[in-house]
């Protein structure tokens, strides 16, 4: 236990600086958000208020508003079925509206599963584990293509036969049954077996929503990157990173201090656990980068 | 084209090797979902889909698992399967012994379906076909048992239509009638209201997938009665037919033989099963010898 207390909590000089609450006021504010999400889904079947109806895959608002997972709707396209009217609205509300605040914000801001594997990261910072194994972060990629691929010759909406986050969440609303053994079989994993392995490698939707927010004009920017005192604690609390690097430390080699990478996922932590407040969130657009004489030699070399 | 550095050679041989790596791995996962998706085609025979499903095939592809379905259904008919229910997972189902399918006139649940995985070209609720009923054990049915329990006629949405009961003479008393339930195949929908009524312990009559409940004709089949009523007359010369004369024990006649040496019929009184006679003369076991 000693050894435990004895270790730098990630975001502790945060916390020092700044107070518990503005280091840890995007977490909060996600988890409202992720639960309050599920708790909307929840209220149907629990209390018999019918705001939301259906689950992450599609669901309808008020009878007002669809919503379609693009994802799911992609494979069953891929299959050679178009969905109804309501459901092609709601692919296409769903689509731009990732398309602008960045599709990985589903993963972050959205997804059941994220507060799974977040637990299990903390956890793993607690119990101090270090290692395991490594797989490609590209290897979410990968099974992308292959689930579409695998939709069109089964003739199956393939992830869905075994996707741990709309078992979760259709089993919140709907009846978990075993589908809790998936949803601790994916936390083991991500404690045990491999540093944010679920959501940083493998699975398939991240990857895909991290497609779709390519572009999106909301990101994460560093602005005030030079104020950086190297304690790492954003890097060891990003779930993905690998995309804070350039952006953060990128200024003399001419990168804006604009987090572009798809894979961001607009999370905040990174804004929480910095004492020195150099993150923020911003557009995209706001990518000059801001060294003076730096900006100046680039366009001398040009 | 650019000339090719050492290390440029390293760099692309690294970028094979990955490649092959990630296909062969995620390959092989994708050989094991495609497997578990082949397997998941198979609905068990008692779990039936919603009104206007796609077939089983197509309905795994069009199907998003949303569940809205589900939600809409006022009698609590449907279910999402969980991942241990045989049924693939997510996907709406009933079980007709559960919960039986009331056929509501405005058909909610293909209404909410987002996708075409329920046929929103269904309207008319008589016309779904979530399965067809077979009277399966004829051992237990109290009506083969010469009872009137009739309950799952008298419960048939489509009543008269989609289960008849058709009178036999009872064989065993040999004077009374059974009235056996009779399944229509192209009017019943499948509700499962018979199957959950069934008063057995275990159902004696229940919902099938068509494809298990039905047989086929081969396609060259034509049956003889219909193409003469088609045609109007006889489709052969009936006069120039020869009958073969039966091999039958000495002095035994055989009851509605036709003899064309004599032009005769034999009488078919007393023959069971026949339109003909109807009143046996001595019941066995009951006013003859016990």
């Amino acid at each position: 236990m000693n050894r435990i207390a004895a270790r730098k909590r990630i975001g502790a000089e945060a916390v020092e600086e700044k107070g518990w609450l503005p280091a840890h006021k995007w977490l909060i504010l996600r988890r409202i958000s992720q639960f309050g999400i599920l708790a909307l889904f929840m209220l149907g079947p629990l209390a018999g208020i019918w705001i939301v109806k259906g689950n992450l895959n599609y669901s309808y608002t008020l009878n007002f508003l669809p919503l379609t997972d693009p994802y799911v709707a992609l494979q069953s396209l891929m299959t050679g079925h178009v969905p109804e009217t309501l459901g092609l609205v709601g692919i296409a509300v769903v689509l731009v509206f990732y398309l602008l605040v960045g599709g990985r914000v589903y993963c972050s801001w959205v997804c059941p599963v994220n507060v799974v594997t977040d637990a299990a990261g903390w956890l793993r910072d607690r119990l101090g584990i270090k290692g395991g194994s490594s797989l490609s972060r590209n290897t979410r990629y990968w099974i992308l293509a292959m689930t579409l691929l695998g939709s069109a010759l089964t003739g199956v909406v393939l992830w869905e036969l075994i996707n741990p986050v709309s078992m979760l969440h259709r089993g919140l609303i709907f009846g978990l049954g075993a589908a809790w053994t998936v949803v601790v079989a994916v936390f083991l994993f991500d404690l045990f077996v491999m540093t944010r392995g679920w959501c940083g490698r493998l699975c398939p939707v991240g990857a895909f929503y991290s497609l779709l927010g390519r572009w999106s004009p909301l990101r994460v920017s560093a602005p005030r990157r030079a104020a950086c005192n190297d304690c790492m604690d954003c890097f060891e609390v990003c779930p993905e990173p690998q995309v804070i690097r350039p952006a953060l430390k990128g200024g003399d080699k001419g990168v804006g201090p604009v987090i572009l990478a798809a894979n961001c996922t607009n999370c905040g932590r990174c804004i929480d656990v910095c004492s020195k407040d150099v993150f923020s969130y911003d557009l995209r657009f706001n990518n000059q980068v801001s060294a003076a004489p730096l900006a100046k030699a680039q366009l001398e070399s040009k | 084209m650019t000339a090719k550095t050492p290390k440029s050679a390293a760099a692309r041989r690294q970028f094979l090797f990955d490649s092959a790596k990630m296909v062969c791995g995620v390959g092989m996962l994708g050989l094991g979902l495609g497997l578990y998706a082949k397997q998941s085609r198979a609905l068990p025979a008692l779990d039936l889909r919603p009104p206007g499903a796609l077939p089983e095939e197509e309905f795994l592809g069009a199907c998003i698992r949303c569940g809205l379905c589900v939600r809409d259904c006022p009698y609590n008919t449907l279910e999402l399967a969980k991942p241990e229910t045989p049924v693939a997972t997510g996907t709406p189902f009933f079980n007709a012994r559960n919960i039986p399918c009331e056929m509501c006139e405005d058909i909610p649940c293909v209404k909410a379906c987002p996708t075409k995985a329920l046929d929103h070209g269904l309207t008319d609720i008589n016309k779904a076909k979530m399965g067809i009923a077979v009277l399966i054990d004829h051992e237990t049915c109290l009506n083969f048992l010469g009872l009137r329990c009739d309950v799952c006629y008298r419960v048939c949405p489509v009543i008269d239509k989609a289960i008849t009961l058709d009178m036999v003479p009872n064989a065993r008393t040999g004077r009374h009638a059974m009235f056996l339930p009779t399944v229509h195949s192209e009017h019943c929908t499948g509700c499962g209201k018979c199957e959950k009524s069934c008063v057995l312990e275990e159902a004696a009559i229940r919902v099938l997938p068509p494809k298990l409940a039905k047989g086929e004709l081969g396609k060259h089949y034509r049956v003889g009665w219909e193409e003469q009523k088609k045609a109007g007359h006889s489709l052969i010369d009936e006069s120039k037919m020869i009958d073969l004369p039966d091999r039958l024990p000495e002095g035994a006649v055989l009851p509605g033989h036709y003899d064309p040496a004599s032009g005769h019929t034999e009488s078919m009184r007393g023959m069971a099963g026949s339109e003909a006679g109807v009143i046996p003369s001595q019941p066995p076991g009951l006013g003859g010898k016990p």
